[in-house]
């Protein structure tokens, strides 16, 4: 796993809730048997009319966002299909962070990132920031002003600043384990072979029994 | 202490709970198919790792396969990929039920027909709609190709501890109103994030008189709600489905004596705590169509488009844009609305129940000329089953296309596709953009209404249809 600490970019904002994997990365470039070659496909159906051209409406076909790598998008980020090749996708055209918003709605959360998509993302390293809706607002007025805004993420302080005309600053919560596993670059399955002992004497019981 | 179905699962699975709180879960099965796999086999490969068990990873191929002359496949890239699992699953000592097994079919389908699924064990695949396996009381969850390594590797899963929701379905339901109408209400009501970070225990008389298919309907839909599993408590209907010869990994004679012993000790204890609770009265619930873009956007059949400001969970901007993609006026009646495809298939809606309850609507009738209908079985023993039942005779009679199993048009990983602008009336579910080919329409429906669809070219209340 890459290691991640602080990362500065500029920001692409995709005004969309619920964007879901199939829109990320669409069924046809899943045939791959790589892990690599899905960026030039990422939002294929928004990014390219029928005719096979660039749709100029599309926020990442502007040329000041040529370089973008923080999107920023609204609630359910990722819902969907559990593919990881939407990951992939995004981490390869370039992206290293993705901003969401949550929101409360008839007294319930509705989180900024479906769960498997968290988890993809976290396996990559694909840092995965939840910001309420009115922060995540607010970016899109700064980016509507400012196309090709720029960011930097501190991981290690869990901020996230805009370069505006002025400099906007927001906190993230990130989970502690999480955050380790970010900063130190951990190999995930490494460390659960670290418990071969646990794991064997667990098996050791549980396989005793039949119905397992 | 008083404990859930998932509580007592999640407790018989722990590994090690790790000092920052992860816990190591074990995983008991494991399926894999040929989209999700190939990157896991290759990051074995990369770090010289071996396979942990392989006699619990089990292997078939469904998402690429055509429905059609299914040992001929044409796209040289999707041959590829189900070569790439031939080869992973002999090099690592994996059983693989391949194209020219009896045994192969959607791997969501497989799984309980071949008695691989069973009460109180933890599932994983690399498919979203893992969620089905929960409709025997197993704790079955999507995961992702880095994870799908993590599990080939090492049997365990690092995982956080899930919330619990527990959805009552009570009060009797009209007829003709189904499983995939309670699950499609329930997603609306909730929205597509309402269970995100839980478990959905899927409760109430309603569901205990469900059949096994019904009920894996309604699991299959809970990551359409945002959860990556859905629970429902074994009982007699569920053993009666496991104890049959047909079930050739589910356990025979004393071992099933002694694990049917364990499986009624799985419910969930009188007074077990829920983070959540909501009870659906199913006696108000009307069979239901999606209009949008995503499974939240659904209405009663009775209904009419709505405006953008109208829709509860979505803002007027994604309204519009899925009203444009989807062709679609506010004010229109569902009812109006006209298809061009029927797709009947898909891990959600292929079950043999599903074509009886199919055959039942199209017997002595012809399709709509206008419509073109593909049915899909889920696994090639369905489509045994339901040749010597005769159906497919009923099927080719009125109009339909009788396919071979696989996912097909619920993805279009394969040639059925919808080309730009057809609108389909589908059994699958997600209507996301694009889905089921780019630029085309979907409409989420029960397989009764679907079928019904068929036969008059647009949507219908099944309720006042005669058949």
């Amino acid at each position: 796993m890459e290691k991640f600490t602080v990362y500065r970019g500029i920001v692409a904002p995709l005004d969309r809730a619920n964007v879901d994997t199939d829109q990320i990365i669409a069924k046809q470039f899943l045939k791959s048997i790589k892990r690599t070659g899905f960026g030039e496909h990422l939002f294929f159906d928004w990014r390219y009319l029928s005719n096979g051209k660039p749709d100029p409406a599309f926020p990442l076909n502007d040329p000041r966002l040529a370089k973008a790598s923080i999107l920023v998008a609204r609630n359910n980020f990722g819902c969907g299909s559990s593919r990881e090749h939407a990951v992939w996708a995004i981490q390869q055209y370039g992206f290293h962070v993705v901003i969401a918003s949550w929101e409360m709605r008839n007294g319930a959360k509705v989180p900024a990132f479906a769960d498997i998509f968290r988890n993809n993302a976290m396996k990559n390293s694909l840092l995965a920031i939840e910001l309420s809706s009115e922060e995540v607002e607010q970016i899109f007025s700064l980016a509507r002003v400012k196309p090709g805004l720029e960011a930097t993420v501190d991981l290690l302080r869990q901020t996230v600043t805009f370069y505006a005309n002025h400099e906007v600053s927001f906190h993230f919560e990130v989970d502690p384990a999480e955050k380790v596993k970010l900063i130190q670059g951990l190999d995930d399955i490494g460390l659960t072979l670290k418990e071969e002992v646990a794991i064997r004497s667990f098996e050791a019981k549980h396989n005793a029994q039949k119905y397992y | 202490m008083s404990k859930t179905l998932f509580d007592k699962i999640w407790d018989a699975h722990v590994v090690k709970v790790l000092e920052d709180g992860t816990t190591i879960l074990y995983v008991d099965r494991h399926l894999i198919h040929e989209v999700t796999s190939p990157q896991a086999f290759e990051g074995l490969r990369l770090t010289n790792r071996k396979v942990h068990r392989p006699e619990l990873t089990f292997a078939t191929m469904d998402h690429n396969v055509p429905t059609i002359d299914r040992l001929n496949i044409k796209d040289p890239v999707s041959k590829a990929q189900i070569d790439a699992l031939s080869e992973n699953c002999r090099e690592f000592g994996i059983r693989l039920f391949d194209l020219k097994s009896e045994n192969q079919g959607i791997v969501h389908i497989i799984g309980p027909e071949l008695g691989i699924t069973l009460p109180g064990l933890t599932m994983v695949c690399g498919d979203s709609h893992t969620s089905t396996h929960g409709a025997f009381g197993a704790f079955a969850l999507g995961i992702g190709t880095s994870e799908v390594e993590h599990v080939l590797a090492t049997q365990c899963l690092p995982q956080k501890r899930p919330k619990t929701f527990k959805v009552e379905f009570t009060g009797h339901p009209k007829s003709h109103v189904t499983a995939k109408d309670f699950v499609l209400k329930l997603i609306g009501l909730i929205g597509t994030a309402g269970g995100t970070g839980y478990v959905l225990e899927y409760c109430g008389s309603v569901i205990r008189s469900l059949s096994m298919e019904g009920r894996m309907t309604v699991c299959n839909m809970s990551i359409e709600a945002g959860a990556r599993a859905g629970l429902v408590a074994p009982d007699e209907i569920t053993f009666e489905y496991i104890n049959q010869e047909a079930r050739p990994f589910a356990p025979k004679g004393k071992n099933y004596e002694e694990a049917l012993h364990y499986w009624k000790s799985l419910p969930s204890d009188v007074g077990a705590k829920y983070d959540r609770e909501l009870v659906i009265d199913t006696a108000q619930i009307a069979p239901q169509v999606t209009w949008g873009t995503s499974p939240g956007m659904v209405m009663d059949v009775t209904a009419r488009i709505p405006s953008p400001d109208q829709v509860p969970g979505y803002s007027p901007v994604d309204v519009t844009h899925a009203l444009e993609y989807m062709g679609l006026k506010p004010g229109t009646p569902i009812t109006d609305i006209q298809v061009d495809t029927v797709f009947i298939g898909s891990c959600t809606n292929a079950r043999i129940e599903d074509l009886r309850i199919v055959s039942r609507v199209l017997k002595g009738k012809k399709i709509s000329k206008r419509v073109k209908v593909l049915i899909v079985p889920g696994s090639q023993h369905v489509r045994a089953q339901a040749e010597r039942e005769g159906l497919d005779q009923i099927f080719k009679s009125a109009g339909c296309e009788w396919r071979e199993s696989g996912c097909s048009m619920c993805l279009g990983m394969n040639p059925d596709q919808l080309k730009p602008g057809e609108r389909c009336a589908s059994t699958s579910n997600r209507n996301f953009e694009g889905r089921q080919g780019k630029g085309g329409r979907t409409h989420l429906v029960s397989p009764e209404m679907a079928a019904a669809c068929a036969v008059t070219g647009h949507f219908v209340d099944i309720r006042e249809w005669e058949f």
